[in-house]
């Protein structure tokens, strides 16, 4: 028994038959059909089941409005919670039923999602009548148009003018979802999912399009409304200008036998559009007492009976529970039909969610009958506009309070009263909101659950306003609407990523040398967006043995590391040694050509920021080197201070950490090394001394050759520019004996110094007195009372109290049993199980070291400078290990390796 | 998504800038001179209006000059802070 008619349907393409399915069964449909209207179309009544009820349920709607008829996309790549109102169908399209919530496909989706950006002077949303004319009219002043509508095509006549105007770009297939600041839309183009397998394999599924516009024009038009009554929900039960829609778009007809209840005026009309496609109309209903004669006249001359004052009071269910009897109350009492279809409308709604998201308000209109948009948003740089039936509303539409249900619901009919149907909410919950004392919209929403389900309250949102506006006794205008929040519809996270997902997720930032790590097959370790060696392991060595060997050939030969993602900052400008006299704790204007200090820069709390090392390259050019992950941030702060504090300096900062690659050379052989590679370099103690650098020609490349140490051992830096990064490499490694070692290595050599690496020995909360390092502090400055970032904060009492905590080092009292990072420190022997233990600190830092011959680890500890010598235990989940308090610089304390 | 006037590249998105909080908020001419109490207000205390605040932001991704705007802070309108424009 087939529902579609011989003729007709605006979309279809009659000539181009396709096969669907649904749990299986194969359904007959054309190109141009939506799954509601192909199920219709072959009498295919159950979509869905209520997610708690489990009551049978069909299609209600044939839109965005649509709350019922939800499925599981189960071809292609899959898809949950598909409206089927909006699902078109291609061959092979398969689904299935759900119970109310689908599931993520399995898998991960590979299809292609894009990102668009576009900016115009107008932007029009919604290809209708009112909308083309908007569009045209914008088009005529000569300035960019952009037209979003979310049908398959636009239907007006002057279509054709507006698509091949130079200036308009209209976009089908694509539902606006977010209006946001600043005329910032968020649009969703759907590209292909209505092609199938058909679909061109380099075009993108979906499109997200950025919009930004000078100016907003909404033509959303209206999303219709029910009205309610006991059991409202079953198959068979539906919006009138649905029912009429689908006659029209799809050649459809909604059922065969049925009655229409309507409160408006276009309500009617779709009664007269069903009685003419052939649906035996038993009774038209209207909740009116008087309505337009000639409606009522149509309606006669069809034969068709009209009841004026009616209301539904329930329906019956056959035994799979679909719609098969109507309980019309008249002003004559209660007549029972035989139907399969039940038609209602209660009004149409303005689609405001654009203009309520962009910050518009709304206001109920009695001449509307709905929520219509009222003070707009008051930013007037970003003008925005509603045309069209979103400003009006149903036709001869009533809004007594009997449009929205029929007061005298009992409470064990009012449990079978959906107001939501996803959510299988009814008015008893409406009813239970308002006894437990809930009378704003807001709250009643969020305790009902009515409104938060995919289709957001399009469909009976304003209508539960109204129910709860009887339920309270108040007008509707005082019960007011919730808010609208993006997204209009849902929108896969595929399609926000876009091609921001995997390998180009997030940058990946490489050195110079980067070929050559890859080559040896060198684990490597995020730090950061950079990817840097770890380790250097020989053929089946762990990373344990590798670190260890590492370490050894620092201490006891020479090692070599690629140190190329160390932050690099020139400073150009005649008062650069006044500039970083103020932001770093240490004395710099002084520093001589040719000579290298160490500093510490602080926040304006007196709080180490970061560490690194300034270089004079000549009177009035400098170089800055940062912690690799702060070279962004300490660019930030310099300019900041330099624009906004200290305009009146001449100083200028540039970034050039990529520009050149760096190859640190540390161990007691390293200046034999540089010797051999830099013959006319004087490398001796006397003519390059510790903290010096040097232009020198190392294997025959311009180097730039830095004298310091971050291993405590005899070391130099050699920086060259970034081109030569691998050349360079490859020299240092062929010099002879030259052990490559990682970052895991460079991390332990440090830490046996005592060296800390801000952002992991320090969290914001530190000193330099903290760490340990008070000599970082100019005695000068302090003396002479210059100022320079952070040292306010430094003097404050709090900065110095004797028990802040302090780096310290630990060691296992027996010798060997490894320390963890993140450790707490608490009482030796404290037991564990007397929560809350008192803890004094943690660890920061936790390596295995060569040197030692212990385990050792560096410590945050109340105090800690004044507890050296003592033993605590350092818990790791939950397990205790005996340490003792040391001096931070467990490693050659007096500084007498860097020498060689 | 906030479009931000520039005063040297002019409107652009806001994923371009970075955020400086209040602005006028200038650093002590003497912080020796102050006491705990005066410094922890320079350092910690803003204003956090209901309205119009004048604010900084820095064109991180773009010229990376810091600029003065006064923005609503209920309802996002920006505009280019005339003081500002002024000194510039």
């Amino acid at each position: 028994m087939s529902s579609r008619l011989p003729t007709g349907g605006t979309r279809l393409d009659r000539s181009r038959p396709v096969t669907i399915s649904i749990d299986g069964q194969d359904v007959p449909a054309f190109v141009g059909d939506t799954l509601a209207s192909a199920l219709l179309g072959s009498d295919v009544r159950l979509v869905s089941a209520g997610i708690y009820s489990g009551r049978p349920r069909g299609v209600m709607g044939v839109g965005a409005e649509e709350s019922n008829a939800f499925v599981q996309v189960t071809s292609g790549p899959g898809e949950p919670m598909v409206r089927a109102t909006e699902l078109e169908v291609h061959e092979g399209l398969s689904v299935e039923r759900i119970a109310g919530r689908g599931w993520l496909p399995e898998g991960i989706d590979h299809t292609r999602y894009d990102k668009v950006w576009a900016h115009c002077e107008v932007l029009v949303v919604g290809g209708g009548e009112a909308g083309v004319t908007a569009a045209l009219e914008a088009a005529a002043r000569g300035v960019r148009v952009v037209v979003c509508d979310d049908r398959p095509a636009l239907t007006d006549a002057r279509a054709g003018e507006l698509v091949s105007h130079p200036d308009v770009r209209v976009l089908t297939r694509t539902t606006v979802v977010g209006a946001h600041d600043h005329h910032h839309l968020v649009a969703v183009e759907r590209r292909t999912d209505h092609l199938g397998d058909d679909a061109p394999p380099d075009v993108a599924r979906r499109r997200l399009w950025h919009v930004k516009a000078a100016e907003v024009v909404l033509a959303t038009g209206t999303q219709e409304r029910p009205l309610v009554f006991p059991d409202n929900d079953r198959p068979g039960v539906m919006l009138a200008g649905a029912a009429a829609t689908y006659v029209r778009r799809y050649g459809v007809l909604p059922g065969h036998r049925g009655v229409v209840w309507v409160a408006h005026d276009d309500g009617l009309a779709d009664a007269v559009a069903l009685a003419d496609a052939g649906v035996e109309l038993l009774v038209v209903a209207d909740v009116r007492t008087t309505v337009t004669p000639a409606l009522a006249d149509a309606l006669a001359e069809r034969g068709v009976p009209l009841v004026l004052g009616a209301e539904v009071v329930g329906t019956d269910g056959d035994d799979d529970g679909f719609l098969y009897r109507v309980h019309l109350r008249g002003p004559d009492g209660v007549v029972v039909h035989d139907v399969d279809l039940l038609a209602v409308s209660g009004g149409l709604n303005p689609a405001v969610q654009l203009w309520s998201q962009a910050g518009g308000k709304l206001a109920w209109s009695t001449e509307a009958a709905g929520f219509v948009p009222a003070a707009p948003p008051p930013d007037a740089a970003y003008p925005l506009s509603v045309v069209g039936s979103a400003l009006t509303g149903a036709t001869g539409a009533v809004t007594a309070p009997a449009t929205f249900f029929c007061g005298d619901v009992d409470d064990a009919d009012a449990a079978r009263v959906y107001l939501d149907p996803q959510r299988d909410a009814t008015l008893a919950d409406v009813r239970h909101a308002h006894l437990a004392g809930l009378t704003s919209v807001e709250h009643v929403k969020r305790f009902t659950t009515i409104g938060t389900a995919s289709d957001q309250g399009r469909g009976f949102g304003v209508l539960t306003v109204g129910v709860l506006a009887q339920v309270l006794g108040r007008p509707v205008t005082e019960v007011g609407t919730t808010t609208y929040r993006p997204p209009y519809t849902p929108l896969p996270f595929g399609l926000l990523a876009g091609r921001d997902r995997g390998a180009l997720s997030d940058p990946v930032r490489v050195t110079a040398m980067h070929d050559r790590h890859l080559a040896a097959g060198v684990p490597l370790e995020d730090v950061g967006q950079w990817k840097r060696p770890w380790y250097f392991p020989q053929r089946g060595e762990s990373m344990h043995d590798a670190v260890l060997r590492e370490c050894r050939a620092v201490r006891e030969d020479v090692g070599m590391m690629d140190a190329s993602t160390l932050g690099k900052i020139v400073c150009h400008g005649a008062d650069v040694g006044e500039m970083l006299d103020r932001v770093y704790t240490g004395l710099m204007s002084s520093l001589k050509v040719g000579k290298v200090r160490y500093g510490v820069m602080c926040s304006p709390d007196g709080m180490v920021a970061d560490d690194g090392t300034v270089a004079r390259l000549s009177d009035d050019e400098w170089l800055l080197t940062t912690t690799t992950g702060n070279a962004a941030s300490v660019l930030d702060t310099l300019e900041e201070w330099q624009q906004t504090e200290w305009p009146d300096l001449d100083a200028r900062f540039t970034s050039v950490t990529e520009q050149w690659a760096v190859v640190a050379l540390a161990g007691p052989r390293s200046r034999d090394v540089l010797a051999g590679l830099a013959p006319d370099l004087d490398v001796s103690a006397e003519g390059f001394a510790f903290m010096e650098w040097r232009d020198a020609t190392v294997a025959g490349l311009p180097v730039r050759v830095m004298r310091i140490s971050f291993s405590g051992e005899l070391a130099y830096e050699l920086h060259v520019p970034a081109a030569w990064g691998g050349a360079l490499w490859d020299a240092v490694a062929s010099a002879g004996g030259v052990t490559p070692y990682g970052t895991e290595t460079m991390h332990v050599l440090r830490a046996e110094k005592g060296y800390p690496i801000v952002g992991q020995d320090t969290d914001g909360t530190v000193t330099p007195v903290d760490l340990g390092m008070a000599w970082a502090i100019s005695p000068k400055k302090v003396r002479e009372g210059r100022d320079f970032v952070g040292a306010r904060s430094l003097v404050r009492d709090e900065s110095n109290r004797p028990d802040r905590r302090h780096l310290v080092g630990l060691v296992p009292v027996d010798g060997s049993t490894a320390i963890a990072e993140g450790s707490q420190l608490v009482d030796a022997g404290a037991d564990l199980a007397a929560v809350p233990v008192p803890m004094h600190g943690h660890v920061t830092s936790a390596y295995a070291s060569v040197a030692l011959g212990t385990p050792f680890a560096l410590a945050l500890l109340d105090g800690g400078r004044d507890r050296l010598g003592e033993e605590l235990d350092a818990v790791d989940l939950r397990v205790p290990v005996r340490v003792r308090v040391t001096e931070p610089v467990p490693y050659d304390p007096e500084g007498e390796r860097r020498d060689g | 998504m906030l479009t931000l006037p520039c005063p040297f590249c002019g409107p652009r998105d806001e994923t371009e800038f970075g955020y400086g909080g209040e602005a006028g908020v200038a650093y002590p001419e003497r912080p020796a001179d102050l006491d705990d109490a005066a410094w922890a207000e320079y350092l910690f205390l803003r204003a956090n209006p209901r309205g119009w605040f004048t604010e900084r932001w820095v064109h991180r991704a773009g010229c990376r000059q810091w600029f003065t705007v006064r923005r609503h802070t209920v309802t996002n309108e920006v505009v280019p802070d005339a003081a500002a424009q002024e000194v510039r």
